[in-house]
Protein backbone atom coordinates (compact mmCIF):
# COMPACT_ATOMS: atom_id res chain seq x y z
CA UNK A 1 0.00 0.00 0.00
CA UNK A 2 1.63 3.24 -1.14
CA UNK A 3 -0.05 5.94 0.92
CA UNK A 4 -2.63 5.06 3.54
CA UNK A 5 -3.99 8.61 3.51
CA UNK A 6 -5.30 8.11 -0.04
CA UNK A 7 -7.84 5.45 0.89
CA UNK A 8 -11.55 6.11 1.20
CA UNK A 9 -13.17 5.86 4.60
CA UNK A 10 -14.81 2.47 3.94
CA UNK A 11 -11.52 1.12 2.54
CA UNK A 12 -9.65 2.37 5.61
CA UNK A 13 -12.12 0.90 8.09
CA UNK A 14 -12.20 -2.41 6.24
CA UNK A 15 -8.42 -2.62 6.12
CA UNK A 16 -8.14 -1.88 9.85
CA UNK A 17 -10.55 -4.71 10.63
CA UNK A 18 -8.84 -7.15 8.31
CA UNK A 19 -5.44 -6.30 9.72
CA UNK A 20 -4.02 -5.03 6.42
CA UNK A 21 -2.44 -2.29 8.51
CA UNK A 22 -2.71 -1.14 12.10
CA UNK A 23 -4.26 2.00 13.49
CA UNK A 24 -0.77 2.95 14.64
CA UNK A 25 0.53 2.73 11.07
CA UNK A 26 -2.44 4.70 9.80
CA UNK A 27 -2.10 7.38 12.47
CA UNK A 28 1.63 7.63 11.78
CA UNK A 29 0.87 8.06 8.05
CA UNK A 30 -1.42 11.02 8.79
CA UNK A 31 1.02 12.52 11.31
CA UNK A 32 3.84 12.21 8.77
CA UNK A 33 1.76 14.00 6.17
CA UNK A 34 0.87 16.69 8.71
CA UNK A 35 4.54 17.11 9.57
CA UNK A 36 5.36 17.59 5.90
CA UNK A 37 2.51 19.91 4.89
CA UNK A 38 1.50 21.73 8.06
CA UNK A 39 4.30 24.34 7.85
CA UNK A 40 2.81 25.51 4.52
CA UNK A 41 -0.89 25.10 5.30
CA UNK A 42 -1.28 25.75 9.03
CA UNK A 43 -4.55 23.84 9.27
CA UNK A 44 -4.11 23.06 12.98
CA UNK A 45 -3.85 25.19 16.09
CA UNK A 46 -2.95 22.23 18.33
CA UNK A 47 -1.52 18.88 17.28
CA UNK A 48 -2.00 15.93 19.60
CA UNK A 49 0.56 13.54 18.11
CA UNK A 50 1.50 11.72 21.30
CA UNK A 51 -2.04 11.25 22.54
CA UNK A 52 -3.07 10.15 19.04
CA UNK A 53 -0.36 7.48 18.94
CA UNK A 54 -1.40 6.30 22.41
CA UNK A 55 -5.07 6.14 21.32
CA UNK A 56 -4.01 4.23 18.19
CA UNK A 57 -2.15 1.62 20.26
CA UNK A 58 -5.28 1.15 22.38
CA UNK A 59 -7.40 0.80 19.25
CA UNK A 60 -5.02 -1.82 17.90
CA UNK A 61 -5.38 -3.81 21.11
CA UNK A 62 -9.11 -3.90 20.51
CA UNK A 63 -8.74 -4.67 16.82
CA UNK A 64 -6.26 -7.52 17.31
CA UNK A 65 -8.64 -10.25 18.57
CA UNK A 66 -10.81 -9.49 15.55
CA UNK A 67 -7.96 -10.11 13.19
CA UNK A 68 -7.41 -13.50 14.76
CA UNK A 69 -10.94 -14.45 13.84
CA UNK A 70 -12.88 -13.58 17.00
CA UNK A 71 -15.40 -11.26 15.36
CA UNK A 72 -16.49 -9.32 18.41
CA UNK A 73 -18.58 -6.26 17.66
CA UNK A 74 -16.34 -3.21 17.71
CA UNK A 75 -17.32 0.46 17.65
CA UNK A 76 -17.81 1.47 13.99
CA UNK A 77 -14.84 3.85 13.66
CA UNK A 78 -12.30 1.96 15.79
CA UNK A 79 -8.82 3.20 14.95
CA UNK A 80 -9.84 6.03 12.59
CA UNK A 81 -7.99 9.36 12.97
CA UNK A 82 -10.11 12.55 12.83
CA UNK A 83 -9.58 16.29 13.30
CA UNK A 84 -11.74 18.54 15.49
CA UNK A 85 -12.40 22.26 15.00
CA UNK A 86 -10.90 24.22 17.86
CA UNK A 87 -14.21 25.53 19.18
CA UNK A 88 -15.23 22.04 20.37
CA UNK A 89 -13.94 20.87 23.74
CA UNK A 90 -11.70 17.81 23.90
CA UNK A 91 -10.77 16.93 27.44
CA UNK A 92 -7.10 17.59 28.14
CA UNK A 93 -6.32 19.38 24.86
CA UNK A 94 -6.18 23.18 24.65
CA UNK A 95 -9.35 24.74 23.21
CA UNK A 96 -8.51 28.24 22.00
CA UNK A 97 -11.48 29.08 19.76
CA UNK A 98 -8.86 30.87 17.68
CA UNK A 99 -8.62 33.52 20.42
CA UNK A 100 -5.95 34.87 22.75
CA UNK A 101 -8.77 34.96 25.29
CA UNK A 102 -8.57 31.17 25.62
CA UNK A 103 -4.89 30.73 24.89
CA UNK A 104 -4.24 28.44 27.85
CA UNK A 105 -7.72 27.03 28.35
CA UNK A 106 -7.74 23.23 28.74
CA UNK A 107 -11.31 21.97 29.02
CA UNK A 108 -11.90 19.41 31.79
CA UNK A 109 -14.65 17.74 29.75
CA UNK A 110 -15.54 16.57 26.24
CA UNK A 111 -18.15 18.09 23.95
CA UNK A 112 -20.99 15.61 23.38
CA UNK A 113 -20.04 15.24 19.70
CA UNK A 114 -16.46 14.45 20.73
CA UNK A 115 -17.70 12.01 23.36
CA UNK A 116 -19.80 10.25 20.72
CA UNK A 117 -16.95 10.04 18.22
CA UNK A 118 -14.60 8.72 20.90
CA UNK A 119 -17.20 6.11 21.83
CA UNK A 120 -17.26 5.18 18.13
CA UNK A 121 -13.52 4.52 18.38
CA UNK A 122 -11.84 7.54 16.76
CA UNK A 123 -8.36 8.92 17.32
CA UNK A 124 -8.01 12.68 17.61
CA UNK A 125 -5.11 14.08 15.60
CA UNK A 126 -5.55 17.67 16.74
CA UNK A 127 -7.62 20.85 16.84
CA UNK A 128 -8.10 22.73 13.59
CA UNK A 129 -7.80 26.44 12.93
CA UNK A 130 -10.82 28.72 12.97
CA UNK A 131 -11.67 32.37 12.81
CA UNK A 132 -11.75 33.72 16.37
CA UNK A 133 -14.88 32.38 18.10
CA UNK A 134 -15.99 31.15 14.63
CA UNK A 135 -16.55 34.75 13.49
CA UNK A 136 -15.29 34.98 9.94
CA UNK A 137 -15.27 33.57 6.43
CA UNK A 138 -11.55 33.02 5.82
CA UNK A 139 -9.64 32.01 9.03
CA UNK A 140 -7.91 35.40 8.71
CA UNK A 141 -9.52 36.32 12.03
CA UNK A 142 -7.70 33.53 13.88
CA UNK A 143 -5.31 34.89 16.51
CA UNK A 144 -2.97 32.04 15.54
CA UNK A 145 -2.47 32.90 11.88
CA UNK A 146 -4.29 32.18 8.64
CA UNK A 147 -4.77 28.70 7.15
CA UNK A 148 -3.77 28.44 3.49
CA UNK A 149 -5.93 26.88 0.83
CA UNK A 150 -4.34 23.60 -0.35
CA UNK A 151 -5.41 24.43 -3.93
CA UNK A 152 -3.56 27.76 -3.86
CA UNK A 153 -1.55 28.83 -0.81
CA UNK A 154 -2.07 32.50 -1.66
CA UNK A 155 -5.79 32.05 -1.01
CA UNK A 156 -7.96 31.53 2.04
CA UNK A 157 -9.56 28.15 2.77
CA UNK A 158 -12.83 29.85 3.68
CA UNK A 159 -14.13 29.99 7.20
CA UNK A 160 -14.71 29.72 9.91
CA UNK A 161 -14.07 25.93 9.72
CA UNK A 162 -11.20 26.63 7.30
CA UNK A 163 -8.70 24.50 9.22
CA UNK A 164 -10.99 21.46 9.06
CA UNK A 165 -11.72 21.99 5.33
CA UNK A 166 -8.04 22.45 4.45
CA UNK A 167 -7.05 19.43 6.57
CA UNK A 168 -9.55 17.19 4.76
CA UNK A 169 -8.69 18.58 1.30
CA UNK A 170 -4.94 18.07 1.85
CA UNK A 171 -5.56 14.64 3.44
CA UNK A 172 -4.10 15.64 6.78
CA UNK A 173 -7.20 13.95 8.22
CA UNK A 174 -9.79 11.74 6.52
CA UNK A 175 -12.71 13.57 8.13
CA UNK A 176 -13.17 16.53 10.47
CA UNK A 177 -15.77 18.23 12.60
CA UNK A 178 -16.72 21.84 11.92
CA UNK A 179 -19.47 24.21 12.99
CA UNK A 180 -21.86 26.30 10.91
CA UNK A 181 -23.51 29.44 12.29
CA UNK A 182 -23.75 31.37 9.01
CA UNK A 183 -22.06 29.06 6.51
CA UNK A 184 -18.90 28.05 8.37
CA UNK A 185 -18.99 24.41 7.21
CA UNK A 186 -20.39 24.90 3.72
CA UNK A 187 -18.33 27.86 2.52
CA UNK A 188 -14.92 26.37 3.45
CA UNK A 189 -16.07 23.02 2.03
CA UNK A 190 -16.79 24.86 -1.22
CA UNK A 191 -13.47 26.77 -1.21
CA UNK A 192 -11.47 23.58 -0.51
CA UNK A 193 -13.40 21.18 -2.77
CA UNK A 194 -14.75 18.87 -0.06
CA UNK A 195 -18.20 17.73 1.12
CA UNK A 196 -19.72 19.19 4.28
CA UNK A 197 -23.03 18.95 6.13
CA UNK A 198 -24.71 21.74 8.08
CA UNK A 199 -27.38 19.74 9.91
CA UNK A 200 -30.85 20.90 10.90
CA UNK A 201 -30.78 23.29 13.86
CA UNK A 202 -31.27 21.21 17.02
CA UNK A 203 -30.21 17.93 15.38
CA UNK A 204 -26.70 17.81 16.84
CA UNK A 205 -25.74 18.66 20.42
CA UNK A 206 -23.76 21.84 21.08
CA UNK A 207 -22.78 20.83 24.61
CA UNK A 208 -19.07 21.61 24.79
CA UNK A 209 -19.16 23.91 21.76
CA UNK A 210 -17.99 27.42 22.57
CA UNK A 211 -21.17 29.34 21.80
CA UNK A 212 -21.33 32.09 19.16
CA UNK A 213 -24.92 32.63 17.95
CA UNK A 214 -27.02 30.21 19.94
CA UNK A 215 -30.17 30.34 17.79
CA UNK A 216 -28.00 29.48 14.76
CA UNK A 217 -24.99 27.36 15.84
CA UNK A 218 -24.84 23.76 14.68
CA UNK A 219 -22.04 21.17 14.56
CA UNK A 220 -21.30 19.55 11.19
CA UNK A 221 -18.92 17.19 9.42
CA UNK A 222 -16.47 17.65 6.53
CA UNK A 223 -15.19 14.75 4.43
CA UNK A 224 -14.49 13.55 0.91
CA UNK A 225 -17.96 12.40 -0.09
CA UNK A 226 -21.60 12.48 0.94
CA UNK A 227 -21.35 8.82 1.97
CA UNK A 228 -18.38 9.47 4.26
CA UNK A 229 -19.88 12.60 5.81
CA UNK A 230 -23.12 10.68 6.43
CA UNK A 231 -21.22 7.99 8.36
CA UNK A 232 -20.07 10.52 10.95
CA UNK A 233 -23.24 12.60 10.90
CA UNK A 234 -25.39 9.68 12.01
CA UNK A 235 -23.04 9.04 14.94
CA UNK A 236 -23.08 12.61 16.28
CA UNK A 237 -26.75 13.45 15.62
CA UNK A 238 -29.53 12.95 18.10
CA UNK A 239 -30.96 14.00 21.44
CA UNK A 240 -28.69 15.11 24.28
CA UNK A 241 -29.94 15.91 27.77
CA UNK A 242 -27.11 18.43 28.09
CA UNK A 243 -28.35 20.56 25.15
CA UNK A 244 -32.01 21.44 25.59
CA UNK A 245 -32.30 22.56 21.96
CA UNK A 246 -31.62 19.04 20.66
CA UNK A 247 -34.78 17.37 19.50
CA UNK A 248 -36.05 14.30 21.23
CA UNK A 249 -36.53 12.71 17.83
CA UNK A 250 -34.55 9.56 17.12
CA UNK A 251 -32.12 9.46 14.23
CA UNK A 252 -33.44 6.75 11.88
CA UNK A 253 -32.10 3.34 12.75
CA UNK A 254 -31.01 1.81 10.51
CA UNK A 255 -29.89 5.10 9.01
CA UNK A 256 -31.22 5.30 5.43
CA UNK A 257 -28.52 4.07 3.08
CA UNK A 258 -26.99 6.78 0.90
CA UNK A 259 -27.24 4.34 -2.00
CA UNK A 260 -30.99 3.93 -1.60
CA UNK A 261 -32.10 6.01 -4.57
CA UNK A 262 -35.72 4.89 -4.60
CA UNK A 263 -36.93 8.18 -3.13
CA UNK A 264 -35.03 10.17 -5.75
CA UNK A 265 -37.41 9.11 -8.55
CA UNK A 266 -40.23 11.28 -7.28
CA UNK A 267 -37.98 14.08 -6.08
CA UNK A 268 -38.36 17.69 -7.10
CA UNK A 269 -35.46 20.12 -6.89
CA UNK A 270 -36.12 23.85 -6.78
CA UNK A 271 -33.73 26.46 -8.11
CA UNK A 272 -34.17 29.93 -6.59
CA UNK A 273 -33.56 32.86 -8.94
CA UNK A 274 -32.55 34.99 -5.97
CA UNK A 275 -29.32 32.99 -5.65
CA UNK A 276 -28.13 33.83 -9.17
CA UNK A 277 -27.60 37.53 -8.67
CA UNK A 278 -25.37 40.05 -10.34
CA UNK A 279 -21.87 39.83 -8.97
CA UNK A 280 -21.76 36.05 -8.89
CA UNK A 281 -18.57 34.82 -10.57
CA UNK A 282 -19.51 33.42 -14.01
CA UNK A 283 -17.57 30.18 -13.42
CA UNK A 284 -19.49 29.61 -10.16
CA UNK A 285 -22.84 30.09 -11.85
CA UNK A 286 -21.83 27.88 -14.79
CA UNK A 287 -20.63 25.00 -12.57
CA UNK A 288 -23.74 25.11 -10.37
CA UNK A 289 -26.09 25.25 -13.35
CA UNK A 290 -24.24 22.37 -14.95
CA UNK A 291 -24.60 20.29 -11.79
CA UNK A 292 -28.32 21.04 -11.75
CA UNK A 293 -28.41 19.75 -15.35
CA UNK A 294 -26.83 16.50 -14.16
CA UNK A 295 -29.60 16.08 -11.59
CA UNK A 296 -32.19 16.77 -14.27
CA UNK A 297 -30.80 14.95 -17.31
CA UNK A 298 -28.76 12.09 -15.84
CA UNK A 299 -30.55 11.41 -12.57
CA UNK A 300 -34.00 12.22 -14.04
CA UNK A 301 -34.99 14.44 -11.15
CA UNK A 302 -37.58 17.10 -11.87
CA UNK A 303 -36.09 20.59 -11.61
CA UNK A 304 -38.26 23.69 -11.35
CA UNK A 305 -37.82 27.33 -10.42
CA UNK A 306 -38.78 28.45 -6.92
CA UNK A 307 -38.70 31.84 -5.26
CA UNK A 308 -37.19 32.81 -1.92
CA UNK A 309 -38.09 36.49 -2.17
CA UNK A 310 -36.53 37.68 1.11
CA UNK A 311 -33.07 36.24 0.38
CA UNK A 312 -31.46 39.67 0.11
CA UNK A 313 -32.49 40.48 3.67
CA UNK A 314 -30.73 37.46 5.18
CA UNK A 315 -27.44 39.32 5.36
CA UNK A 316 -28.61 42.30 7.44
CA UNK A 317 -30.79 40.00 9.58
CA UNK A 318 -27.88 37.70 10.33
CA UNK A 319 -25.42 40.52 11.00
CA UNK A 320 -27.74 41.93 13.64
CA UNK A 321 -28.95 38.70 15.28
CA UNK A 322 -25.68 36.75 15.38
CA UNK A 323 -23.68 39.66 16.88
CA UNK A 324 -26.50 40.32 19.36
CA UNK A 325 -26.37 36.70 20.52
CA UNK A 326 -22.57 36.78 20.48
CA UNK A 327 -22.48 39.89 22.66
CA UNK A 328 -24.39 37.92 25.31
CA UNK A 329 -22.50 34.63 24.84
CA UNK A 330 -19.09 36.28 25.02
CA UNK A 331 -19.93 38.18 28.20
CA UNK A 332 -18.59 35.15 30.09
CA UNK A 333 -15.04 35.89 28.95
CA UNK A 334 -14.11 38.43 31.60
CA UNK A 335 -10.85 37.16 33.07
CA UNK A 336 -12.42 35.69 36.20
CA UNK A 337 -12.97 31.96 35.76
CA UNK A 338 -10.70 31.04 32.89
CA UNK A 339 -8.33 32.58 30.41
CA UNK A 340 -5.83 35.32 31.07
CA UNK A 341 -6.55 38.21 33.40
CA UNK A 342 -5.02 41.67 33.02
CA UNK A 343 -4.01 43.14 36.37
CA UNK A 344 -6.05 46.15 37.53
CA UNK A 345 -7.04 47.76 40.79
CA UNK A 346 -10.78 47.44 40.37
CA UNK A 347 -12.91 44.60 39.09
CA UNK A 348 -14.53 46.78 36.41
CA UNK A 349 -11.11 47.54 34.94
CA UNK A 350 -10.18 43.85 34.98
CA UNK A 351 -13.20 43.14 32.81
CA UNK A 352 -12.67 46.00 30.36
CA UNK A 353 -8.93 45.64 29.99
CA UNK A 354 -8.90 41.86 29.72
CA UNK A 355 -11.63 41.94 27.07
CA UNK A 356 -10.19 44.95 25.24
CA UNK A 357 -6.76 43.33 25.09
CA UNK A 358 -7.56 39.65 24.47
CA UNK A 359 -10.42 39.81 21.95
CA UNK A 360 -9.38 40.38 18.34
CA UNK A 361 -10.72 43.13 16.04
CA UNK A 362 -13.60 41.18 14.43
CA UNK A 363 -14.84 39.81 17.76
CA UNK A 364 -14.84 43.28 19.29
CA UNK A 365 -16.60 44.63 16.20
CA UNK A 366 -19.38 42.07 16.49
CA UNK A 367 -19.72 42.52 20.25
CA UNK A 368 -20.06 46.28 19.69
CA UNK A 369 -22.57 45.78 16.87
CA UNK A 370 -24.64 43.30 18.86
CA UNK A 371 -24.57 45.39 22.00
CA UNK A 372 -25.81 48.37 19.99
CA UNK A 373 -28.62 46.34 18.36
CA UNK A 374 -29.80 45.26 21.82
CA UNK A 375 -29.36 48.59 23.57
CA UNK A 376 -32.19 50.76 24.86
CA UNK A 377 -33.61 52.94 22.10
CA UNK A 378 -32.34 50.76 19.24
CA UNK A 379 -33.71 47.33 20.19
CA UNK A 380 -36.96 47.68 18.23
CA UNK A 381 -35.42 49.20 15.13
CA UNK A 382 -32.65 46.64 14.83
CA UNK A 383 -32.94 43.47 16.91
CA UNK A 384 -36.73 43.12 16.99
CA UNK A 385 -37.09 44.06 13.33
CA UNK A 386 -34.41 41.53 12.36
CA UNK A 387 -36.28 38.80 14.26
CA UNK A 388 -39.45 39.63 12.35
CA UNK A 389 -37.71 39.56 8.99
CA UNK A 390 -36.22 36.23 10.06
CA UNK A 391 -39.83 34.96 10.15
CA UNK A 392 -40.30 36.12 6.54
CA UNK A 393 -37.16 34.23 5.52
CA UNK A 394 -38.41 31.07 7.27
CA UNK A 395 -41.76 31.39 5.52
CA UNK A 396 -40.00 31.66 2.15
CA UNK A 397 -38.51 28.22 2.79
CA UNK A 398 -41.78 26.77 4.09
CA UNK A 399 -43.57 27.88 0.90
CA UNK A 400 -40.80 26.64 -1.36
CA UNK A 401 -40.79 23.24 0.37
CA UNK A 402 -44.50 22.90 -0.40
CA UNK A 403 -43.49 22.76 -4.07
CA UNK A 404 -40.12 21.01 -3.97
CA UNK A 405 -38.17 18.57 -1.78
CA UNK A 406 -34.73 20.09 -2.17
CA UNK A 407 -33.35 23.49 -3.10
CA UNK A 408 -30.15 23.70 -5.14
CA UNK A 409 -28.04 26.85 -4.94
CA UNK A 410 -24.51 28.20 -5.04
CA UNK A 411 -22.65 28.45 -1.71
CA UNK A 412 -20.65 31.62 -2.24
CA UNK A 413 -20.60 34.21 -5.03
CA UNK A 414 -16.93 33.49 -5.70
CA UNK A 415 -14.29 30.80 -5.40
CA UNK A 416 -11.56 31.17 -2.73
CA UNK A 417 -10.36 34.77 -2.53
CA UNK A 418 -6.82 35.96 -1.89
CA UNK A 419 -5.48 36.30 1.64
CA UNK A 420 -5.85 39.97 2.57
CA UNK A 421 -8.20 40.71 -0.34
CA UNK A 422 -10.94 42.16 1.87
CA UNK A 423 -8.46 44.05 4.05
CA UNK A 424 -10.20 46.06 6.70
CA UNK A 425 -13.60 46.18 4.99
CA UNK A 426 -15.91 44.05 7.15
CA UNK A 427 -18.98 44.60 4.98
CA UNK A 428 -17.19 43.25 1.88
CA UNK A 429 -16.25 40.15 3.90
CA UNK A 430 -19.81 39.71 5.18
CA UNK A 431 -21.10 39.71 1.58
CA UNK A 432 -19.24 36.41 1.06
CA UNK A 433 -21.91 34.81 3.29
CA UNK A 434 -24.94 35.95 1.31
CA UNK A 435 -25.95 32.45 0.07
CA UNK A 436 -25.25 30.47 3.23
CA UNK A 437 -27.00 32.63 5.85
CA UNK A 438 -30.62 31.87 4.86
CA UNK A 439 -30.35 28.15 5.78
CA UNK A 440 -29.10 29.08 9.25
CA UNK A 441 -31.84 31.63 9.77
CA UNK A 442 -34.48 29.07 8.71
CA UNK A 443 -32.76 26.22 10.59
CA UNK A 444 -32.85 23.93 7.54
CA UNK A 445 -30.07 21.46 6.70
CA UNK A 446 -27.61 22.16 3.89
CA UNK A 447 -25.10 19.87 2.22
CA UNK A 448 -22.14 21.34 0.32
CA UNK A 449 -20.27 19.33 -2.31
CA UNK A 450 -17.87 20.09 -5.16
CA UNK A 451 -19.31 20.55 -8.67
CA UNK A 452 -16.43 21.94 -10.73
CA UNK A 453 -13.49 24.30 -10.99
CA UNK A 454 -13.01 27.90 -12.07
CA UNK A 455 -10.45 28.85 -14.75
CA UNK A 456 -7.78 29.27 -12.04
CA UNK A 457 -8.32 25.66 -10.98
CA UNK A 458 -10.10 26.56 -7.75
CA UNK A 459 -12.98 24.34 -6.59
CA UNK A 460 -16.61 25.42 -6.93
CA UNK A 461 -19.21 24.00 -4.56
CA UNK A 462 -22.98 23.74 -4.57
CA UNK A 463 -25.43 23.26 -1.74
CA UNK A 464 -28.61 21.26 -1.48
CA UNK A 465 -30.98 22.46 1.23
CA UNK A 466 -33.87 20.40 2.53
CA UNK A 467 -36.74 20.37 4.98
CA UNK A 468 -35.94 20.06 8.67
CA UNK A 469 -34.54 16.58 9.57
CA UNK A 470 -34.21 15.56 5.91
CA UNK A 471 -30.45 15.05 6.06
CA UNK A 472 -30.75 11.46 4.72
CA UNK A 473 -32.36 12.78 1.53
CA UNK A 474 -29.57 15.35 1.08
CA UNK A 475 -26.97 12.60 1.44
CA UNK A 476 -28.80 10.31 -1.01
CA UNK A 477 -29.14 13.02 -3.67
CA UNK A 478 -25.50 14.13 -3.36
CA UNK A 479 -24.34 10.51 -3.32
CA UNK A 480 -26.26 9.82 -6.54
CA UNK A 481 -24.51 12.84 -8.09
CA UNK A 482 -21.10 11.69 -6.81
CA UNK A 483 -21.68 8.21 -8.28
CA UNK A 484 -21.74 9.66 -11.80
CA UNK A 485 -19.32 12.58 -11.43
CA UNK A 486 -15.71 12.81 -10.23
CA UNK A 487 -15.38 16.34 -8.82
CA UNK A 488 -15.23 15.03 -5.25
CA UNK A 489 -12.34 12.72 -6.17
CA UNK A 490 -10.04 15.57 -7.24
CA UNK A 491 -7.18 16.39 -4.89
CA UNK A 492 -4.95 19.46 -4.70
CA UNK A 493 -1.34 18.94 -5.77
CA UNK A 494 0.27 19.40 -2.38
CA UNK B 1 -30.42 56.64 10.55
CA UNK B 2 -27.49 58.91 11.03
CA UNK B 3 -23.93 57.92 11.73
CA UNK B 4 -22.82 56.92 15.20
CA UNK B 5 -21.21 59.64 17.26
CA UNK B 6 -18.05 59.22 19.35
CA UNK B 7 -20.34 59.33 22.40
CA UNK B 8 -22.40 56.43 21.02
CA UNK B 9 -19.24 54.36 20.60
CA UNK B 10 -18.12 55.24 24.11
CA UNK B 11 -21.51 54.19 25.46
CA UNK B 12 -21.57 50.84 23.60
CA UNK B 13 -17.99 50.00 24.60
CA UNK B 14 -18.93 50.71 28.19
CA UNK B 15 -22.01 48.48 28.00
CA UNK B 16 -19.89 45.73 26.42
CA UNK B 17 -17.08 46.12 28.99
CA UNK B 18 -14.48 46.72 26.30
CA UNK B 19 -11.62 49.11 26.77
CA UNK B 20 -10.75 50.45 23.33
CA UNK B 21 -7.91 52.61 22.05
CA UNK B 22 -8.76 55.97 20.42
CA UNK B 23 -7.90 54.45 17.01
CA UNK B 24 -10.23 51.50 17.62
CA UNK B 25 -13.05 53.82 18.66
CA UNK B 26 -12.70 55.84 15.50
CA UNK B 27 -12.48 52.77 13.27
CA UNK B 28 -15.46 51.06 14.88
CA UNK B 29 -17.48 54.28 14.63
CA UNK B 30 -16.97 54.33 10.87
CA UNK B 31 -17.38 50.60 10.31
CA UNK B 32 -20.44 50.18 12.51
CA UNK B 33 -22.04 53.20 10.84
CA UNK B 34 -21.53 51.57 7.43
CA UNK B 35 -22.92 48.22 8.60
CA UNK B 36 -25.95 49.87 10.23
CA UNK B 37 -26.59 51.87 7.09
CA UNK B 38 -26.62 48.60 5.15
CA UNK B 39 -28.95 47.06 7.75
CA UNK B 40 -31.34 50.00 7.41
CA UNK B 41 -32.88 48.24 4.39
CA UNK B 42 -34.76 46.07 6.89
CA UNK B 43 -36.80 49.14 7.80
CA UNK B 44 -38.32 49.14 4.31
CA UNK B 45 -40.25 45.92 5.04
CA UNK B 46 -43.68 46.13 6.63
CA UNK B 47 -43.56 43.68 9.53
CA UNK B 48 -46.49 45.00 11.55
CA UNK B 49 -48.30 41.63 11.35
CA UNK B 50 -45.22 39.43 11.52
CA UNK B 51 -44.28 37.66 14.75
CA UNK B 52 -40.59 37.56 15.63
CA UNK B 53 -38.52 34.36 15.35
CA UNK B 54 -36.32 33.84 18.37
CA UNK B 55 -35.93 30.13 17.68
CA UNK B 56 -36.77 27.94 14.71
CA UNK B 57 -37.74 25.11 17.05
CA UNK B 58 -41.36 24.51 17.96
CA UNK B 59 -42.10 26.08 21.37
CA UNK B 60 -41.99 23.35 23.99
CA UNK B 61 -41.06 22.65 27.57
CA UNK B 62 -37.83 20.78 28.04
CA UNK B 63 -37.76 18.80 31.28
CA UNK B 64 -35.44 16.18 32.67
CA UNK B 65 -35.43 14.14 35.87
CA UNK B 66 -33.96 16.16 38.73
CA UNK B 67 -31.29 13.64 39.64
CA UNK B 68 -27.74 14.28 40.80
CA UNK B 69 -25.06 13.19 38.35
CA UNK B 70 -21.34 13.57 37.87
CA UNK B 71 -20.13 17.15 37.64
CA UNK B 72 -16.85 19.05 37.54
CA UNK B 73 -14.75 19.10 40.69
CA UNK B 74 -13.28 22.25 42.27
CA UNK B 75 -9.92 20.97 41.05
CA UNK B 76 -11.22 20.95 37.46
CA UNK B 77 -12.27 24.57 37.82
CA UNK B 78 -9.04 25.62 39.52
CA UNK B 79 -6.98 24.28 36.64
CA UNK B 80 -8.12 27.11 34.35
CA UNK B 81 -8.63 29.88 36.90
CA UNK B 82 -6.35 32.91 36.67
CA UNK B 83 -6.51 33.38 40.46
CA UNK B 84 -7.76 30.68 42.84
CA UNK B 85 -7.64 30.37 46.60
CA UNK B 86 -9.34 28.06 49.08
CA UNK B 87 -11.64 26.55 46.43
CA UNK B 88 -12.79 29.99 45.26
CA UNK B 89 -12.09 32.42 42.44
CA UNK B 90 -10.16 35.40 43.78
CA UNK B 91 -11.11 38.81 42.33
CA UNK B 92 -10.06 42.41 42.98
CA UNK B 93 -12.32 44.53 45.22
CA UNK B 94 -15.77 45.21 43.80
CA UNK B 95 -16.35 48.24 46.05
CA UNK B 96 -13.79 50.62 47.52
Amino acid sequence: MSDLTELTLPQTLHALREGEFTSLELTRAYLARIERLEPDLHAFITLAAEQALEQARLADRRLQPNRRGAKTPLPPLTGLPVAIKDVLCVQGLPCTAGSRMLENYIPPFNATVVERLLAAGVIILGKTNTDEFAMGSSTENSAYGVTRNPWDPQRVPGGSSGGSAAAVAARLAPVALGTDTGGSVRQPASFCGVTGIKPTYGRVSRYGLIAYGSSLDVVGVLGHSAAEVAMLYRLIAGHDLRDATTLDLPVDEPFPSVSDHSSLKTLRIGVPDEYFIQGIQPAVEAAVRQAIQVFQNDLHIEVLPVSLPHTEYALPVYYLLAPAEASANLARFDGIRYGPRLPAEALWDVYCQTRGEKFGPEVKRRIMLGTYALSAGYYDAYYAQAQKVRTLIRRDFERAFEQVDLIAAPIAPTTAFRIGEHGDDPLAMYLEDVFTLPANLAGVPGLAFPVGFDPQGLPVGMQLMGRHYQEPLLFQAAHAYQQITAWHLQSPAV
Amino acid sequence: MSDLTPQDVEHIANLARLSLTPEEKDRYRQQLSAILEYAARLQTLDTSDIPPTSSVLPPRSVLRPDEPGPCLTPGDLASNAPDWEADQFRVPPILD
